[in-house]
């Protein structure tokens, strides 16, 4: 199942995690995001073990999403030994998100 | 992978109708959807054109009633992507990101998705500014100016629902005059946040981190403006998704999929619904009625030449 991921533990769940780590950034108001989930619980369980699916509400955290310049969502941000490595902006189908993990896994 | 009676490419509200005709008609019926099923309505915030639900409904409640409406019937809707489809023998081979699917029978209901000004500026900025959906992204830009370009039902609803965040909302079309439906127009004109600027056409889409401003141009004089806003919502109309099929059946000048009155494609044993196909009107009530056509025509196929 995702985590979900807040301002206060982002630095300890998704900077220092040994997984790589892709973060869905979203919001109650935008029902796109809902579409996405489905998709990263599959990648999950496909990834077990070395991918971490984490989410973060940006109504209730303003500070991380601002500081990674999220401007629309849905957007998975796609972290790696602590740093962003890839940012998918919209809807995306699931062959995309794996690909861009992939480099990752 | 799976052998089916009725494989239906798309979960939107044509696809997800022909999978409750398909599943009636005690068919093995999947819809295979690459997110979730919805398709293009859960971009809106409120559907109120769908007859039966005065007031309107959400257009996720209405994708799960009708999710859950193929189901009760024993219709299968799968998060699937699908990237080929192949004849073999009588049947049509589906393959997908997950699984593959022989199928006798084949709907193709994989919509439409937004077209882009094709501008400087807009793929650099989209993310940060530039937004093709105004429900996702509206609460973003709270008490800023926005622009939003187009003149149909889409341009001129969300233009509205984004007054709700918005200083002010631009309403930038190409023509003098409004496509949109008369109840979306008259609440527009009556709307005091919305200005309209007619006969005109976004030329750059110019920012630092941002979008920042609009460089712009009246078609009728050639006189270039800039407008600062801080982002731009752009709704200038739909591009259908054929690349899977365009290979197999026959497009139509408008580059969408030409079918006959039964849903009928050039290829025995395709189908198509809903805004994939050549009609002119991309509505839910519209997409629902060609979904039901397509699956009572391929349940009649299927009986005739497997029966």
């Amino acid at each position: 199942m995702p985590v979900d991921v807040n301002d206060k533990n982002f630095e300890e769940k998704v900077l220092r995690s040994a997984n790589t780590v892709i973060v869905d950034f979203w919001a109650e108001w935008c029902t796109p995001c809902k579409k996405i989930e489905p998709i990263l619980e599959k990648l999950e369980k496909k990834y077990a073990g070395k991918l971490t699916v984490a989410r973060m509400n940006v109504e209730e955290n303003p500070r991380t999403p601002a500081s990674y310049g999220v401007r629309s969502i849905p957007c998975l941000i796609i972290f790696h030994q602590g740093q962003p490595r890839d940012t998918l902006i919209g809807l995306q189908p699931p062959s995309s998100i794996e690909k861009a993990l992939r480099r990752f896994l | 992978m799976r052998e089916v009676d009725m494989a239906i490419i798309g979960g939107g509200p044509a696809g997800l109708t022909a999978g409750l005709y398909g599943a009636r008609a005690t068919l093995k019926t999947v819809v295979l959807e690459k997110q979730a099923p919805g398709g293009q309505i859960l971009l809106t915030d409120l559907i109120e054109n769908y007859p039966g639900f005065p007031g309107g409904i959400n257009p996720e409640e209405l994708s799960k009633r009708m999710k859950a409406q193929v189901e009760e019937f024993g219709g299968e809707v799968i998060i699937d992507e699908i990237d080929g489809i192949e004849k073999e023998g009588n049947l049509w081979r589906v393959t997908g990101w997950e699984n593959e699917y022989l199928a006798k029978a084949v709907i193709v209901a994989t919509g439409s998705e937004p077209k882009k000004l094709n501008v400087p500026g807009e793929r650099e900025f989209t993310g940060r500014g530039v937004s093709y959906c105004a429900t996702c992204d509206g609460p973003f830009f709270k008490g800023q100016p926005m622009a939003v370009v187009g003149g149909g039902d889409s341009a001129v609803s969300e233009a509205i629902y984004l007054t709700k965040y918005a200083s002010k909302v631009y309403l930038i079309h190409r023509r003098d005059k409004l496509r949109a439906e008369g109840i979306w127009q008259k609440r527009a004109f009556e709307n005091p946040k919305i200005e309209f600027i007619w006969d005109t056409v976004v030329k750059e889409i110019r920012g630092d981190k941002k979008v920042r401003e609009l460089l712009l141009e009246n078609v009728k004089t050639g006189k270039m403006s800039k407008l600062p806003v801080e982002a731009i919502f752009i709704f200038i109309g739909m591009n259908p998704n054929v690349d899977l099929v365009k290979d197999i059946v026959e497009l139509a000048p408008s580059g969408r999929i030409k079918v006959n009155m039964k849903m009928e494609t050039s290829a025995p044993g395709i189908f198509a619904a809903g805004d994939v196909i050549e009609i002119a009107y991309e509505q839910v009530s519209v997409a629902v009625g060609t979904g039901a056509i397509a699956a009572m025509t391929a349940v009649e196929y299927i009986n005739k030449n497997f029966g």
